[in-house]
């Protein structure tokens, strides 16, 4: 068995099986993540969301699933069909060939590269893409205009979310992402993680995350009320829930990387003996559950952000607040003589 | 100080964890949702639902067909025609109800000096086409035979209100 995984034809279907392992969970996740936000906002609403499908409603994402499969694609005359089709696909693809650097224990990673942060930070900002050409190939205004927000909203959220990961690579000297978890290992647990010495960059860094993600209260291209859903306006089925997976998997890969870059990615909250029982992966899962829950909570309590407001706290205050902690963040490094050596 | 106050309520993010907690506060209160189609919330016996024409405990139909309902149905939603029955009775051999027309006003239960056409505690009773929405007589007799315990309740409960 072992030889046959090291002919071309069997390190082919390895690392296909382990992309299955990998996308699964996530898509599982995905769905999941639909049901948990309806259940969550239903509790804050003081309703009890989906629970007629199976027990407790459990099985309403998977009926949700089916009947947008099974209704018809329309692709309006205006459009530009290859685009069209395109950015629904552009979008899903993209929100998952970024978990191939995500590192779900000690080794336990696709692609061990040694640029991970910058290849996790180029995918997501490439998601733009889709959203664009939805919005442009749909030849609707609202479509449009969606598809415009949604640039200047990603790019502008992307510069301070890329300072302060610059902030989190100065203090651990390496770009591999498995190097920066292994950065936060420590005697005190929980509190070596990057969360506490960085709590403004993280605070930035999760706003910018649910700037990113299009989410509540940034969610602008899609905001209802004025462009009725934005850039998948003219989108459905099985299209239309290419939009949605995309969407919601990028949550849990923006949920993914906070949990990586700040909360310690697979480590333990406590080195001692009943939480290093968990594996490794779970306690990633267990973290992401935790940032997403955020998301959500978030979606319940704010109302969404005027476009102005938005980009003035994007460019006016996160850009030079990010800006500042790289100086400050390197200038004590330097002054206190911490910084990383390369190993 | 007044600049100090609010330039630290901004960056502390106040409002924002306030609002936060307040929410988060709801999602373990009770749910409050009916569960609608198994639980059912309170009527007031003044309810205004789907028509029924009711009969005497005799079994005799109660419209005199005096068309009082017909004449002040502001939707014009009423179709009445009489003519004299065997026993020279006057009834009605017509009774129609538009029920896609009606406003359900309650000025037909208004009017009728005999009590006979009312509007019952029903509410559920959409269709999928629209032909099976213009009731007749007999639909509405059938429908006050069937809801007539509720109707008499109905009627005594609210008899002291009017």
């Amino acid at each position: 068995m072992a030889e046959f995984f090291a002919t071309p034809v069997g390190q082919l279907l390895w690392i296909t099986l382990a992309i299955l392992a990998i996308v699964t969970p996530v898509l599982l996740g995905v769905a999941y993540l639909t049901y948990a936000e309806r259940k969550v906002i239903g509790a804050v609403h003081r309703r009890k969301g989906p629970n007629v499908v199976g027990p407790f409603g459990l099985l309403q994402p998977i009926a949700d699933g089916v009947k947008l499969f099974l209704k018809e694609t329309v692709v309006p005359t205006g459009s530009s069909r290859v685009a069209f089709i395109l950015a629904p696909m552009i979008t899903f693809i993209l929100s998952l060939i970024a978990w191939a650097v995500i590192p779900f224990d000690e080794g336990l990673v696709l692609a061990d590269i040694n640029v991970g942060v910058l290849y996790l930070f180029a995918v997501s900002s490439l998601g733009v893409y889709g959203i664009l050409m939805a919005g442009w190939a749909s030849n609707s205004r609202y479509a449009f205009l969606g598809g415009l927000r949604s640039a200047a909203q990603m790019v502008s959220y992307e510069v301070s979310m890329g300072f302060v990961i610059i902030t989190v690579l100065l203090l651990v000297g390496s770009l591999n992402l498995s190097d920066v978890v292994m950065a936060q290992k420590g005697d005190w647990g929980l509190f070596n993680w990057h969360f506490l010495p960085l709590f403004p960059m993280f605070v930035i860094f999760f706003v910018s995350t649910v700037a990113e993600t299009n989410r509540h209260p940034f969610d602008l291209p899609e905001a209802e009320a004025e462009l009725v859903s934005g850039f998948n306006v003219e989108y459905s089925a099985m299209t239309f829930a290419m939009f949605f997976l995309g969407e919601y998997a990028n949550m849990i890969l923006m949920a993914a990387m906070t949990s990586v870059l700040f909360l310690g990615g697979w480590l333990p909250p406590f080195d001692v003996a009943p939480f290093t029982w968990l594996p490794g992966p779970i306690w990633l899962a267990l973290k992401i559950c935790f940032v997403l829950f955020f998301f959500l909570w978030i979606r319940a309590t704010f109302p969404r952000y005027r476009y102005d407001q938005l980009m003035r706290l994007g460019w006016k205050i996160f850009l030079p607040a990010s800006l500042a902690a790289v100086v400050i963040v390197a200038g004590v490094l330097v002054a206190f003589d911490m910084v990383p050596q390369a190993s | 100080m007044g600049w100090i106050d609010k330039t630290a309520r901004t960056l502390l993010w106040t409002e924002l964890v306030k609002g936060m907690s307040v929410t988060l506060r709801y999602m373990f209160k009770q749910p409050v949702t009916l569960n609608y189609p198994y639980e059912k919330g309170y009527l007031s016996p003044r309810f205004r639902g789907e028509h029924a024409l009711r009969r005497y405990p005799n079994g005799e139909e109660r419209c005199i067909a005096c068309k009082l309902c017909e004449a002040i149905c502001p939707a014009q939603a009423i179709t009445i025609e009489a003519a004299p029955r065997d026993d020279d009775s006057r009834r009605t051999t017509r009774y129609d109800i538009d029920m896609t027309k009606c406003i359900y006003c309650g000025f037909c239960e208004e009017a009728c000096p005999v009590d006979a056409i009312v509007e019952g505690p029903n509410f559920e009773y959409a269709t999928e086409t629209r032909e099976e929405l213009f009731y007749d007589k007999a639909k509405l007799l059938a429908n006050g035979d069937r809801w007539e315990t509720e109707i008499a309740a109905r009627l005594r409960d609210d008899a002291p209100y009017r």
